[in-house]
């Protein structure tokens, strides 16, 4: 681990930048940054955003497993519950149906001179991030910490060792690819 | 170096690349590529310029301090690869409107607006209940197989089909 390169704090702004720079290069390379893609996604006339999803999860899954191997990385899964994942999730699929983007590509978008996504998005994001803020507190107990699991990755899960769950992920999502190139979407 | 000015590479390609830069994000900062924390991180920060100190007495700001981090600079990055990347393209240009919107919805930029922003805010909300978006769940969660990100994942995608095709299909 490069453990004397991750505290430096000045250099890790330089490297995310640098990193984000390269991120929204690729997402506008693919059309991600695009509403009409990513609706055309949600619609399931286009499958350009889940080829790029898929892969990009098929590479760091291999990856990142092999440099944990190595002792180059270690996991940082987050924590969640079925109260904050599933809910939480469903309320933002409600809300990238409307907006068309998410809170990535939105950045993405605006920096190609979507002024929707700028104004609207951008801000609509801010806005209820900030609402979040102001229940937080509320939900908490109620709702976020139903079902809690914490940071459980599948292998922890299933008890297994976690190349026991990367090569079928990784043969199954080769598939799906497959299947969407025979089908033609 | 033709293929920095195209418009479009294969979205393997760019998949790829995704994956290699979140290997490159966990050896050189030992973190996962995400977007969401960054909007809840800004937020923060303007409410401070508002309400002054007391936003740092919010549960949820002392979790999240409103401060600028390695993932608001990836954030702030991304803004600035897809606009190099536009403009190498020649793709780069103001728009109110997408294509797709104005062909089913109409020309208006203030209907367009109102969704969008709508949008964002029950987007914006979502993420931070859920405690990640489509990168950090979506691609960082399930690539080092969290449950969470899994399952986020799989929710964000059903509520925003089933989103999608209710404006689509059923109020349009």
């Amino acid at each position: 681990m490069l453990t004397n390169i991750h505290s430096r704090k000045p250099l890790q702004l330089v490297v995310g930048l640098a990193l984000g720079t390269a991120f929204g290069f690729l997402l506008q390379k693919g059309g991600a940054t695009r509403y009409d893609v990513i609706l055309a996604q949600l619609l399931l006339k286009d499958f350009t955003v889940v080829k790029i999803m898929l892969s990009a999860v098929l590479t760091g899954m291999i990856g990142v497993h092999v440099l944990r191997s190595l002792g180059l990385a270690q996991l940082h899964p987050k924590p969640g519950s079925v109260g904050s994942s599933v809910i939480g999730g469903l309320i933002f699929g409600v809300g990238f149906g409307m907006l068309g983007y998410c809170p990535g590509t939105v950045a993405g978008a605006a920096g190609q001179g979507a002024l929707d996504a700028l104004l609207g998005g951008v801000v609509g994001i801010l806005i209820g991030a900030g609402l979040f803020a102001a229940v937080f507190h509320k939900i908490h107990d109620p709702i976020l910490s139903k079902g809690w699991f914490g940071e459980l990755t599948l292998p922890e899960l299933f008890k297994v060792n976690p190349w026991v769950v990367v090569v079928p992920v990784a043969f199954l999502i080769a598939i799906l690819l497959a299947c969407m190139e025979r089908a033609r979407v | 170096m033709e293929w920095l000015t195209m418009d479009c590479w294969s979205p393997y390609a760019v998949g790829i690349g995704i994956g290699v830069l979140s290997c490159l994000a966990f050896v050189l900062s030992d973190k996962p590529i995400g977007c969401s924390t960054a909007f809840a991180r800004t937020s923060g920060m303007l409410e401070k310029l508002l309400r002054g100190k007391k936003v740092h007495e919010k549960p949820y700001y002392q979790k999240f301090a409103p401060v600028v981090d390695w993932e608001w600079m990836l954030v702030v990055g991304v803004i600035l690869g897809a606009f190099l990347s536009s403009m190498l393209s020649g793709t780069f240009g103001s728009e109110w409107v997408p294509a797709v919107w104005q062909a089913s919805v109409g020309p208006s930029p203030a209907l367009r607006w109102v969704v969008a922003l709508a949008g964002g805010v029950v987007m914006g909300f979502g993420a931070r209940w859920a405690g990640g978006c489509t990168s950090g769940h979506g691609i960082s969660g399930t690539l080092q197989l969290a449950v969470s990100g899994w399952l986020a994942a799989v929710s964000f995608f059903a509520g925003g089909i089933a989103t999608a095709m209710f404006i689509y299909y059923v109020l349009l």
